[in-house]
């Protein structure tokens, strides 16, 4: 008799407890797909978040990753438009390419003197445009709705500030922040004049008379020469940033104004050119044209390349912890499963001792016998594995249109709450293997203790 | 040439620390195309004796010759290979595969012994219908009565078309009148198939059926009584 047809009558024949069996593994792929579908969704997220934000690549000068954050006036690339130029119009590079954009961060002295408050700030100066094309990258089709920045269409002198910021500067009411203590009371509590030597400074800036309800800031900065620099800035907008240290320092400007802030009337400089690509997957191989350019048309430059990656840890981190729970309950539902089927075929080992010894009798050799029970369980374990495999479908289908929401790390808004199994092959084709393995390997040990009875003992049984 | 040959066989069974002697210093041998009945009382010898003769267990010493081979030199794969050619089983309780209708039922044997299709299909028809349950083809053996699945059992038997059937005590589970009703076409059987038939049992109905019976006791072959000896006509 065909060995499967002959296995899948023997499940049939203790249905309650073949279906007990299936259900404890489709509960486990369930777990697993649900919970892989949510932690990709986690870490697909954080990675469009970053894209979106820094690009997949930035070229810098070397060392500016490690040293430039305290003196970006130093660090910078001198000529970074030929550096566009020579990206932008690479054969190889510009199909991989959605944006090229030049940035600025700096440190610096945010104050609203008016209020008597200040604190130290992180600047980001960039093409607004060019920015606006990056908002839009969304390869992993996201529900996300990133509208365009606040800077768009804004003066020069505009500039977005995070929401923490807003707040110790005092800049609640114009911006409509929410959570502020009113300006009294804290001023009450923590108002301190501006020292005498920024008032200073602050009076030599040409400063625009302010107009009712209008928001303005100070940032004083430390230009390449080391001398201090001021601006005075309109705020257009205080946005809630993802992570509570950056909402408490962030400062977004034009490209012209941040450059206006380091390097004075000397010629404007970028601290990194950022790429963003239309797949994450061209990283390597953008990385590795971009240092064959790096090695001979930009060779001038002292120039390296970092991507997403090394410029955001805690993006690895996440991924890193992720992929370890997923391991780890991977590992607790196999073992689960190992022992579910391994008890499941011992009873039927027993159960048809007599049976065992009549088929060895007639001239079934032991590896037919072996066979028969590995059978068994494989069919067990590819039944369990695709009904998993549907029913994860359908939780992850009913989570997906639940309506609910959550705010993932790292972004400021709530997004839908998505589970992605669809469309995830590799983890659905995994999962469903490692079971069908896990139940194959369970089988084993009865199969063997089934194929080495002795006939007559076997046939003695009752 | 005989069908079976046993040489100075012995076995002993060891429960705990006691040993149990099955069977001492046996020689038989068992004619072809004859209807052998081992008889003798309970645990006089006679159910090892038919598992040593169907090569389903081995002697502690002494020779086991089947159908011109020494058994004890074939390894455990030729050995199964070896039964599903030669030796056809009809056991006490049956033993049908619960899962297969009465046609996958004999068919099985014929699958181990690689039969092809063709001859299968013709060969399983043929004996179901010889053993009168053409109409119970399709049917599970929990839809037959005793008796059927006997007959069941005899057609399995036969399928490969062995040198031999063991059977043993194959109307113990079954009431008198079907017993003999099996009894009957077991001997039909034998001599339509000629094939040598040996069972266990001590049924007087079926020793009067032998044509070679072999009385054991306590291990020993008491005696062997032939047909011709009884002044009948061997068939």
């Amino acid at each position: 008799m065909r060995t499967v047809s002959l296995a899948l009558r023997n499940l049939l024949r203790n249905r309650r407890r073949s279906i007990t069996t299936l259900l404890a593994m489709v509960i486990g792929a369930v777990t697993i797909l649900v919970f892989g579908g949510y932690s990709r969704n986690i870490t697909l997220s954080l990675q469009t978040s970053y894209v979106m934000r820094g690009g997949h690549l930035q070229i810098q000068r070397q060392d500016y990753f490690l040293y430039g954050s305290g003196n970006p006036a130093a660090y910078g690339i001198s000529d970074y438009q030929k550096v566009i130029d020579v990206v932008a119009r690479d054969p190889v590079l510009a199909p991989m390419l959605t944006a090229v954009t030049p940035t600025i961060s700096l440190g610096g002295i945010a104050g609203n003197f008016a209020a008597g408050v200040s604190r130290t700030v992180i600047g980001a100066g960039v093409v607004v445009a060019d920015r606006n094309r990056m908002r839009g990258w969304n390869d992993y089709g996201l529900p996300m709705n990133i509208p365009p920045s606040a800077l768009t269409g804004s003066a020069a002198d505009a500039v977005v500030i995070g929401n923490g910021v807003a707040r110790v500067l005092e800049l609640c009411e114009p911006l409509g922040v929410p959570n502020c203590k009113k300006h009294a009371q804290a001023e009450a509590e923590a108002g301190v004049a501006a020292p005498a030597d920024i008032t200073a400074l602050a009076a030599l800036e040409s400063r625009p008379a302010a107009t009712a309800g209008e928001a303005r800031i100070e940032i004083l900065a430390a230009n390449v020469h080391g001398a201090p620099n001021v601006a005075s800035l309109r705020v257009v907008k205080a946005e809630r940033q993802g992570f509570k240290e950056l909402d408490d320092m962030y400062v977004g400007m034009h490209l012209a104004q941040a450059q206006r802030l380091l390097y004075g009337g000397e010629k404007p400089q970028a601290t990194a050119v950022v790429l963003q690509l239309a797949h994450t997957r061209q990283i390597p191989a953008a990385k590795a044209r971009l240092a064959e350019l790096l090695a001979s048309t930009l060779k001038g430059q002292p120039l390296e390349v970092q991507d997403f990656e090394a410029l955001n840890p805690f993006y690895g981190q996440a991924v890193g912890m992720f992929a370890a729970i997923f391991g780890f309950m991977a590992v607790l539902i196999g073992a689960i499963v190992l022992f579910t089927v391994g008890n499941t075929m011992s009873m039927a080992v027993i159960e048809r001792t007599a049976e065992i010894g009549t088929l060895r009798a007639m001239g079934l050799r032991r590896s037919g016998i072996r066979r028969l029970f590995m059978v068994e369980a494989m069919l067990l374990g590819v039944i369990g594995a695709v009904a998993g495999v549907a029913a994860a479908l359908c939780v992850a289908w009913l989570v997906n249109h639940a309506g609910l929401t959550w705010v993932p790390p790292g972004q400021a808004d709530p997004v839908p709450l998505t589970v992605r199994v669809w469309g995830e092959t590799a983890m659905m084709i995994g999962s469903a293997a490692l079971l069908a393995v896990v139940a194959v390997i369970s089988a084993w040990w009865p199969a063997r203790r089934a194929a080495r009875m002795r006939i007559v003992d076997a046939l003695r049984h009752v | 040439m005989n069908v079976v040959t046993l040489k100075h066989i012995g076995k002993t069974y060891h429960l705990d620390a006691v040993d149990v002697p099955a069977l001492i210093d046996i020689d038989l041998e068992i004619r072809p195309n004859c209807f052998t009945v081992i008889s003798g009382p309970s645990g006089s010898g006679k159910t090892t004796l038919l598992n040593l003769i169907g090569c389903i267990d081995q002697p502690d010493s002494g020779e086991v010759i089947v159908a011109g081979e020494a058994v004890q030199t074939l390894s455990d794969d030729a050995l199964s290979d070896f039964r599903a050619r030669h030796i056809g089983f009809i056991f006490q309780n049956f033993n049908l595969l619960p899962v297969l209708t009465v046609r996958e039922n004999v068919e099985y044997p014929l699958l181990l012994a690689r039969v092809p299709a063709a001859e299968r299909k013709a060969r399983v028809a043929a004996l179901i219908e010889a053993v009168g349950l053409s109409d119970k083809a399709g049917n599970f053996p929990g839809e037959l009565s005793g008796g059927q699945r006997q007959r069941v059992a005899i057609a399995r038997a036969l399928a490969p078309s062995p040198n031999l059937v063991l059977a043993d005590e194959p109307t113990a589970n079954l009431d008198s009148h079907t017993g003999a009703a099996i009894i009957a076409l077991m001997r039909e059987m034998q001599r339509e198939h000629h094939v040598t038939f040996v069972f266990s049992s001590h049924d007087p109905k079926v020793l009067a059926e032998a044509d070679d019976a072999v009385m054991i006791r306590d291990g020993r072959i008491e005696n062997i009584e032939r047909r011709e000896q009884r002044g009948e006509e061997a068939t």
